[in-house]
C-alpha cells in the first residue's frame, strides 16, 4: 500500500479490507516450523501492546457498560440499579440540551471548518510565495495547547475585551458575546474551527498535490472555466481526503470539552454545555460516575451511528480509483 | 502559440517580458494577500504576548493599544512564580517525552508482530485495534479513573503516562510502513543468522526514522496537550501538565489577565518551538492522517 499517497488509509475501506484478508508479507520460515507460524515470538512481540490494549482500551469500553448500570460514587460503594441511569437519562431535559448543543456544534463546526479548509489549501495551490509558510502558519493552533488557545479568546471575546472596543471605535456597541446565549456557542463554535482547520488544511492540500498537472493543464487548455474544474476535477480527485477529513473532523467534534469549559463554562445557562462536558461534570463534579458513563454510552453510540452514515453515505460521492 | 516559439523565437520573448512580469506582480499581490490573512489569524498570539506585557489595569481600555503605559517584562516572572509554572513545563515535557517513548515502543513491537510474523488470529486482531481507532476517549475515562483509583495510581505520573501509550494507532501507522519495506534485506539477516529481534533493530529500524520522528512528535503534543484526563486524574499542583496548570490560574487571586497571559505565552513557546524545528514531520504526520480531528 502507497502510504505517500493516501491520506485517507484509515477512512478508506480498501484500506481495511486488505489489512484482514491479504496476507502481510512473511517472512519464509524453515519447512519444518512453517505449520506452527511464528506463535511464540508473535507473542513476545505483541504482549506488550496487546496487554496495555486489552486493558486500556477494550476493558474499559466494556467496564463503561457495566459501570453506567450501577450507581457508583466517587468514593464509597457502588449499587447495581439496572438500567435505570438509562431511564433517568432519557428523562433528564439537560441530556437533550447537550446532546442538541452537541449536534449542532458538530455539524456546523465541521461545515465551516471542511469550507475554510477547502478554500485555504485551494488558495495555497495558486501562484504563491512560501506557500509552505503560510500552511504552517494556519497549522499553529493545532499545535499550541487548547487551554492556552481559549483562554486567548476569553479575553479577546469577553465584555470589555479586544473585539468590542474595536467595534465601539466603529461606533457598533458590541454584544456579551460569551455571556449570551444567542451567541455563547457560535463564539464556541468560531474558536474551535479557528483552531483546528489547518489541520485539514494540511490534509487537503496532500489529497490536492496528488492530482497529477496534466490533468489540470489539459483541462486548462480545453477552455473548463474554474468552477467547472473545481467542480468536476478537482473535488472527485481529492473525495477520498475530503471524506477522511470530514469523519475525523466530525468524530472529534462530538468530544469538544476545552472549548466550552474554559470560554463559557458550559454557559450562559446550559446554552454551550456539551456531551462531555455533561459528561465530565456528572462523573467527576456531581460524583455520578455510573450516571456519567451511560452518557459515555449513549455518546460512543452516537459516534458509531454518525461515522457509520458517512462511511454508508461515502458510496454516493467519494472516488477511490484513480 | 507553440509553432510561434518554434519560428520566431525572438519575438516571442519580447512578447512574454511583460506577461511574465504580469504573473510576478500577480504572485506578489496574491502572497500580500494571505499574509494579511495569516496576519489576521495569527492576530490572537500576537494580542496574547502584548497582553502579557501590559500592566492589569491596562487589560481592558475602550481605546486598545498593543504596548501599554510600560513594558512589564517582569509578568512573566511573577507568572513564573505566582504558581509554579517551571514544574508543569517540567511535568508536561517528563510526561511527553516518557509517553511518546513508551507509545513508540509498544508500536514498533506490536507492528513487527502484525506485520512479519504469522499466527492465529491475527488479521482478525489487527482489525479489532483498527476499529477502536474511532473510539472517542472520553469513553474510557470513568472507567480508567475508577482503575487508577484502584491501583492507587490516582495522582501520579504512570496515571499521566500509561493510559494513553497503548492507542492502535502508532501500531496501524508502524505496521503501514513495515509494509512498505522489502523483505530482502531482513532475509539476508534472517539467514546470516540474525535474531528477530536483531533484524527488527538494526535493519527495519534504520530504514524508518521519518515514520518513527512523525510518531514521536504527535505522541509528544498528544501528551503535552491534553486536559481532560490530567483534570481527572491530577489533583496536587506538583504534578500539573502545562494545560492543567494554566486553568489552575483562574483560581489563583481571582483572574489577572495580564500574568495569565505570560502563561499563556510560555505555554505556547514550547509549541512554536517544536513547529518551527519539526514542521517537516508534523506535516507528513497530518497529511497520513489518524492525528486530525482532535
Amino acid at each position: 500500500m502507497a502510504i505517500s499517497t493516501s491520506p485517507g488509509v484509515i477512512a478508506s475501506s480498501e484500506a481495511v479490507a486488505p489489512a484482514a484478508d491479504q496476507p502481510a508479507v512473511r517472512i519464509p520460515t524453515p519447512a519444518g516450523k512453517k505449520k506452527k507460524g511464528d506463535g511464540l515470538t508473535a507473542l513476545a512481540y505483541l504482549a506488550p501492546g496487546f496487554t496495555g490494549f486489552v486493558f486500556f482500551i477494550v476493558v474499559p469500553l466494556i467496564g463503561s457498560l457495566v459501570i453506567s448500570l450501577f450507581e457508583w460514587p466517587l468514593f464509597g460503594s457502588p449499587t447495581f440499579i439496572g438500567f435505570a441511569n438509562y431511564e433517568k437519562l432519557f428523562g433528564d431535559p439537560t441530556f437533550y440540551t447537550v446532546l442538541l448543543n452537541t449536534v449542532i456544534f458538530a455539524f456546523v463546526y465541521t461545515a465551516v471548518n471542511l469550507a475554510l479548509a477547502l478554500g485555504v489549501s485551494l488558495w495555497l495551490t495558486t501562484k504563491l510565495k512560501f506557500s509552505g509558510f503560510w500552511r504552517v502558519i494556519f497549522f499553529l493552533p493545532a499545535i499550541t495547547p487548547m487551554v492556552a488557545n481559549a483562554l486567548i479568546w476569553r479575553l479577546m471575546l469577553s465584555q470589555d475585551g479586544l473585539l468590542n472596543s474595536l467595534l465601539g471605535t466603529f461606533g457598533i456597541e458590541g454584544a456579551s458575546w460569551l455571556s449570551d446565549s444567542r451567541f455563547a456557542l457560535l463564539a464556541v463554535i468560531t474558536m474551535s474551527v479557528w483552531q483546528s482547520f489547518g489541520y485539514n488544511v494540511i490534509v487537503l492540500s496532500a489529497g490536492l498535490g496528488g492530482i497529477p498537472k496534466e490533468i489540470l493543464e489539459a483541462s486548462r487548455v480545453d477552455g473548463t472555466s474554474a468552477w467547472n474544474r473545481l467542480r468536476f476535477i478537482i473535488l472527485p480527485m481529492i473525495s477520498p481526503s475530503l471524506f477522511f477529513t470530514m469523519t475525523m473532523t466530525m468524530i472529534g467534534a462530538f468530544q469538544v470539552f476545552v472549548q466550552p469549559q474554559i470560554l463559557t463554562q458550559g454557559g450562559p445557562g446550559e446554552s454551550t454545555n456539551t456531551f462531555v462536558l455533561y459528561l465530565y461534570r456528572n462523573g467527576f463534579v456531581f460524583d455520578k460516575l455510573g450516571y456519567a458513563s451511560a452518557l459515555a454510552w449513549i455518546l460512543f453510540i452516537v459516534v458509531m451511528l454518525i461515522t457509520a452514515l458517512q462511511f454508508a453515505g461515502q458510496k454516493k460521492w467519494v472516488n477511490y480509483d484513480k | 502559440m507553440t509553432s510561434d516559439t518554434v519560428t520566431r523565437p525572438r519575438r516571442v520573448k519580447t512578447r512574454m517580458r511583460p506577461a511574465q512580469r504580469r504573473t510576478a506582480v500577480k504572485t506578489w499581490a496574491n502572497t500580500a494577500a494571505i499574509a494579511v490573512v495569516a496576519l489576521v489569524f495569527t492576530f490572537p498570539f500576537i494580542w496574547m504576548f502584548f497582553t502579557a506585557l501590559k500592566p492589569e489595569d491596562e487589560v481592558f481600555s475602550s481605546s486598545p493599544t498593543f504596548v501599554g503605559s510600560e513594558v512589564r517584562w517582569q509578568n512573566f516572572s511573577d507568572a513564573w512564580t505566582l504558581v509554579p509554572f517551571g514544574r508543569f513545563i517540567f511535568n508536561g515535557f517528563f510526561v511527553s517525552i516518557l509517553g511518546a517513548l513508551l507509545s513508540i515502543i509498544v508500536a514498533v513491537l506490536s507492528a513487527y508482530a502484525f506485520s512479519r510474523l504469522r499466527f492465529k488470529f491475527r488479521d482478525r486482531l489487527f482489525l479489532l485495534y483498527v476499529l477502536t481507532l474511532v473510539l472517542p476517549q472520553e469513553v474510557l475515562v470513568v472507567p480508567l479513573f475508577i482503575m487508577m483509583n484502584k491501583l492507587g495510581l490516582v495522582d501520579t505520573y504512570a496515571a499521566l503516562i500509561v493510559p494513553f501509550a497503548f492507542t492502535a494507532f502508532g501500531t496501524f501507522l508502524m505496521r503501514q510502513f513495515f509494509l512498505t519495506i522489502p523483505l530482502e534485506y531482513e532475509e539476508a539477516a534472517l539467514i546470516d543468522g540474525a535474531s528477530r529481534f536483531r533484524t527488527l533493530w538494526s535493519v527495519l529500524l534504520p530504514q524508518l526514522t521519518a515514520p518513527l520522528s512523525v510518531l514521536a512528535v504527535f505522541s509528544f503534543i498528544g501528551y503535552y496537550n491534553s486536559y481532560l484526563w490530567p483534570l481527572i486524574v491530577i489533583n496536587s499542583q506538583d504534578l500539573a501538565t502545562v494545560p492543567l496548570g494554566l486553568s489552575m490560574f483562574t483560581g489563583e487571586r481571582g483572574t489577572q489577565w495580564s500574568l495569565m497571559m505570560a502563561a499563556a505565552t510560555l505555554a505556547v513557546i514550547p509549541s512554536l518551538i517544536i513547529v518551527a524545528l519539526l514542521q517537516r514531520q508534523l506535516i507528513k504526520g497530518v497529511a497520513l492522517g489518524g492525528f486530525g480531528g482532535r
